[in-house]
């Protein structure tokens, strides 16, 4: 199976039971470098896809929680090197992983490359915030080659003829943004979400998961059904960052 | 050139062909390999929305008349250009200045700052966020929108609001609110990452104005065209007045968008050198200057593909230069072409250079120019020792004012006091 079909797998498994898919977001070497492989285990025995955060000095689709938690990986000279190759020396999880980076970093590391490194070190996908459909080719291509995705994201304010073209475009799975803004706020999920989110759902061939403000049992349960995946973030990062149990929480997360 | 980019004589030529018959930006909006438009998708439709509503309305005659009756009777254009013969004297070519000192809130600035607020309000913007550096793009936006009834806000690094107080106050006084941003490096790049915030939060009711020829397209176009109203004019006037066109033309570059109005029109003219001046800052090391077109290479920031200052991993560098204008880690995608093409030389200028030439031009003309100007003052310094006789023009982005902080600090701080006298009869 190649790593993108792992990714729509996973993420279609967990929906089949009823539940929406957990995609779990974490940032690398966030709050401790040296915990990173423990933090991300504890982290996929409560997830279903596990999302890893690769540090960026100018991270300007974020929040405050996911801005502390880059500058703090960055201090601890966390790269995406050293993402890689602590990936390709660990006993890695079941659930698929999924890196979300700026476009520079892997613009600097080289897409060739990068594709390689990243399926060898067991990477399903890419999610890139600052890379819009329109200027995805190179990237696209270079990865498909490795059979990795590139998810590609949606909003509320995608109109309905650019929404087919890039949910057709989108591997491993579509990530809707709730809510124009940055990562963090938490958003009720009113009836004009779902909607929009159903919209989502029809255009797209590959799952759906939602993001961006969900941070509730609550909110979890009211998208089950809608879509087949919930991304958690910066709820996530400030579990880690109290030094409390992710496994705990995430599994509370499905008690809705 | 730089090393990491290398681009040959045949491609040279065709870049400068390209750009000198108007087929930048493409229809991908890039200047060559520059440009482009990585922005987070949320705000995809708000650039459509602004690239269709600006090829709409800035070649209409309507919006050309109101720019214009603004530009003339609020702004104070043309604005003049100077003859500088002491300096002239002083340094062995012929100085000639474009004053965007003179144009109203002090710097070029203004061009762009009424051209977009303009825009905005035939938008149908409800308000307007800016980032600003020195503080001068932010006065200018506040004076646009004080003129023009729209809410502003300004996102300002908490370094720059000391380092520019008087600017904040400006802008306070006009209107504006100013939120220092104490994220990132708190310079002009941590202020455009947080204007960026705000507006992915309201895509549709909110105008971004940004302030300088960078970010994703079509700002780096909007831009130009707002600014190259210095370069057309300051040609014109230099031919009515020297009966040819000067030797030379100089202006300092951070983002680049004094420079891009000043150039713009010079391109095609091949037989007139045209050079950049960036912040040379304190050296050639690493986070220890801000000229990425001498030291960048290509990679993505604020939504563009240019030259950038950057480690191995795509980290982007903090910058450093004594002027708050300049202290930007990446520059505007025309320039990153007009270095590929070969037309333009890049060149930097340390703080310590930019101050002495700041010193010189106050003593010798009475024009206290801008700490980023200073820089452009001592490029033309450094060609007019190797080029006697011939001529220079400069752009004169804007005035000193705002960086009285700074000077207080830095060429008017007291000398150390003389070791006290010794004791007469005191053993020694």
């Amino acid at each position: 199976m190649k790593p993108h079909d792992r990714l729509s797998a996973a993420i279609r498994t967990a929906a089949a039971r009823g539940e929406p898919a957990l995609v779990a977001f974490m940032t690398a070497g966030f709050p401790s470098a040296p915990k990173f492989r423990e933090h991300l285990l504890a982290v996929a025995a409560g997830a279903d896809v596990v999302e890893i955060g690769v540090p960026f000095t100018d991270p300007m689709a974020d929040g405050m929680t996911i801005q502390r938690s880059i500058q703090g990986a960055l201090k601890q000279g966390v790269s995406l090197r050293w993402i890689l190759a602590e990936l390709g020396a660990m006993q890695r999880p079941a659930a698929p992983l999924v890196l979300m980076s700026y476009l520079n970093p892997l613009l600097q590391y080289g897409y060739e490359k990068l594709a390689a490194d990243a399926a060898a070190a067991g990477v399903c996908g890419f999610i890139v915030p600052d890379l819009p459909f329109d200027e995805g080719d190179d990237l696209r291509t270079a990865l498909q080659k490795a059979g990795v995705a590139l998810v590609q994201m949606v909003t509320p304010v995608t109109t309905p003829a650019r929404l087919a073209q890039v949910c057709a475009a989108s591997e491993g799975f579509v990530y809707a943004v709730t809510m124009t803004g940055t990562t963090g706020k938490s958003v009720e999920v009113p009836d004009s979400v779902l909607e929009y989110l159903a919209r989502v759902r029809a255009a797209s061939p590959v799952p759906v998961c939602a993001g961006f403000g969900i941070r509730s049992a609550a909110q979890v349960a009211r998208l089950r059904g809608t879509v087949e995946g919930v991304v958690v973030g910066s709820a996530l990062v400030e579990v880690l960052e109290r030094g409390e149990d992710p496994t705990a929480w995430l599994k509370g997360l499905r008690q809705g | 050139m730089n090393a990491n980019v290398k681009f040959t004589p045949a491609e040279q030529h065709r870049l400068l062909d390209a750009e000198v018959s108007g087929q930048f930006p493409d229809a991908r909006g890039r200047f060559g390999p520059y440009g482009g438009r990585y922005v987070p998708e949320t705000l995809i439709p708000a650039l459509e929305r602004l690239e269709a509503g600006m090829r709409e309305h800035l070649p209409r005659e309507d919006f050309q008349r109101e720019l214009s009756e603004q530009l003339d009777s609020w702004v104070g254009r043309p604005t003049a250009l100077s003859h500088a013969p002491r300096l002239s004297a002083a340094w062995g070519a012929d100085i000639w200045f474009k004053r965007e000192d003179l144009a109203h809130t002090g710097a070029h600035k203004i061009n762009n700052a009424l051209g977009q607020a303009l825009l905005a309000q035939r938008l149908g913007a409800k308000r307007i966020v800016a980032e600003t550096g020195a503080g001068q793009h932010g006065v200018a936006s506040a004076a646009a929108c004080a003129r023009l009834g729209l809410p502003c806000t300004v996102y300002m690094g908490a370094i720059d609001m000391e380092r520019q107080a008087p600017n904040v106050g400006r802008m306070r006084l006009m209107g504006a609110e100013v939120v220092p941003v104490t994220g990132g490096d708190q310079t002009l790049r941590a202020a455009i990452d947080e204007a960026l915030r705000d507006w992915v939060s309201d895509p549709d009711g909110t105008f971004y104005l940004l302030g300088s020829a960078v970010g994703p397209h079509p700002y780096p176009y909007l831009v130009r065209e707002l600014q190259a109203i210095i370069g057309r004019e300051a040609r014109a006037q230099y031919l009515k007045r020297q009966g040819r066109l000067p030797d030379a033309v100089f202006a300092c570059v951070g983002g680049g968008s004094n420079a891009i109005g000043m150039f713009h029109a010079f391109v095609p003219d091949r037989e007139v050198a045209i050079i950049g001046i960036e912040a040379g800052g304190r050296g050639s090391g690493l986070g220890q200057n801000a000229a990425s077109l001498s030291y960048g290479w290509p990679g993505v920031l604020q939504g563009c593909y240019s030259l950038l200052l950057q480690d191995e991993n795509g980290q982007i560098y903090e910058t450093d230069s004594i002027s708050a204008g300049l202290d930007y880690p990446g520059v505007g995608p025309e320039h990153a072409l007009l270095l590929a093409a070969g037309r333009v030389q890049y060149e930097s200028a340390t703080d310590d250079e930019a101050l002495a030439a700041l010193q010189e031009c106050a003593r010798l003309e009475g024009i206290l120019p801008a700490l980023e100007t200073a820089h452009a003052l001592h490029g033309a310094k450094r060609w007019a020792a190797r080029n006697p006789g011939k001529q220079a023009l400069l752009c004169m982005s804007g005035r000193g004012d705002k960086d009285m902080p700074t000077l207080q600090r830095t060429l008017l701080a007291p000398l150390p006091a003389p070791p006290p006298a010794p004791t007469p009869g005191a053993a020694s």
